[in-house]
């Protein structure tokens, strides 16, 4: 009873946040409610047992995402940040609905949660679990994962950020000049 | 954010509020290799820390300035995380196998927690600084690049 309770609530806050998202009249309110719908989704993450997505999901989703955001907004002119909706097509008020159904159908077709014999914890799962420790002498296997067996993707990673975060000040510096 | 925030509550709140998310940040940091966590998170609460006291002191004010001074440190995350893989091919074995580092004094299980560790801080800092410079950039591009100290 409690899980359909938490299944209900939960889902209510993340469709209200979304819609909220798009409804709203103003830029800056639109972000703010974008901010709360990623901390909803992060109770999400954590009720499903992927606590470092939910982290990362909170701090960045809720936190940095809407930093740049603002900050980006204090720059905008006025008339800019109102929102003007034409109304939709057709095609879209029809169509998307009928994509959610189709969704929904297929949905039946997934493993059930938390089925040990589901195809993606019969591949490499398990391999994971039961080496990492005498393997990379790390108690916690996402950590062993992240940092020993996949470092290279780790570092090739954090080639990725330091390249954006050049990037973006080249840019925005030939903007200003 | 050009200046100093004129709400003595906000004030307050951030000089109490500041140190603690960088206190976490390091909490985060250190503990990653037994619970949920690790360096990218840390590096990005420990930029919004950093972003936070420069919105609400202004980058001009001496809290502002150590920020801005944050930003000579670009790279140095990538060099630390390289830098361990180097040690790993100094001790004679492949890049980036912790097995091999090479830091005299060190059992199996110290050499692996070194290595991950040491990397999980390059990675937080190469992290903290992207996350500062983008906001930074944003945020004073129109300006006369008055943040270079």
């Amino acid at each position: 009873m409690t899980f359909l309770v938490n299944i209900a609530l939960l889902l209510l806050l993340i469709l209200t946040a979304a819609s909220a998202t798009f409804l709203v009249k103003e830029l800056i309110s639109s972000v703010f409610i974008l901010g709360s719908y990623s901390f909803f989704l992060a109770v999400v993450w954590a009720w499903l047992g992927a606590v470092d997505v939910a982290f990362v999901e909170a701090v960045i989703g809720a936190g940095l995402a809407t930093v740049l955001f603002l900050v980006t907004l204090f720059d905008t002119a006025p008339k800019d940040t109102r929102i003007r909706r034409p109304p939709p097509p057709l095609a879209g008020v029809i169509g998307l609905p009928l994509l959610g159904v189709l969704l929904l159908v297929v949905a039946n077709d997934l493993p059930p949660f938390g089925d040990p014999s589901s195809p993606p914890h019969m591949h490499i799962s398990p391999v994971y679990l039961q080496q990492s420790y005498a393997d990379t002498l790390t108690p916690n296997v996402v950590t062993s994962v992240l940092m020993d067996y996949r470092a290279f993707d780790t570092l090739i990673e954090t080639v990725v950020i330091f390249t954006s975060g050049i990037a973006c000040a080249l840019l925005l510096k030939e903007a200003s000049s | 954010m050009k200046q100093m925030h004129d709400s003595f509550l906000v004030q307050t709140m951030s000089l109490l509020l500041i140190p603690l998310a960088q206190l976490f940040a390091l909490y985060v940091l250190f503990f990653g290799q037994y619970g949920p966590g690790g360096g990218f998170v840390a590096g990005v609460i420990w930029a919004i820390s950093m972003i936070l006291t420069f919105l609400v002191f202004g980058l001009r004010s001496p809290q502002g300035r150590m920020v801005a001074k944050v930003l000579h440190g670009d790279g140095v995350g990538l060099i630390i995380f390289v830098g361990v893989g180097g040690l790993c091919l100094i001790g004679g074995g492949e890049f980036l196998n912790y097995a091999d580092l090479e830091i005299p004094g060190l059992d199996a299980p110290a050499r692996r927690y070194m290595g991950i560790l040491l990397a999980q801080i390059g990675v937080a800092a190469d992290v903290a600084v992207t996350g500062i410079s983008i906001v930074i950039s944003l945020a004073y591009h129109d300006t006369e690049q008055e943040y270079h100290v």
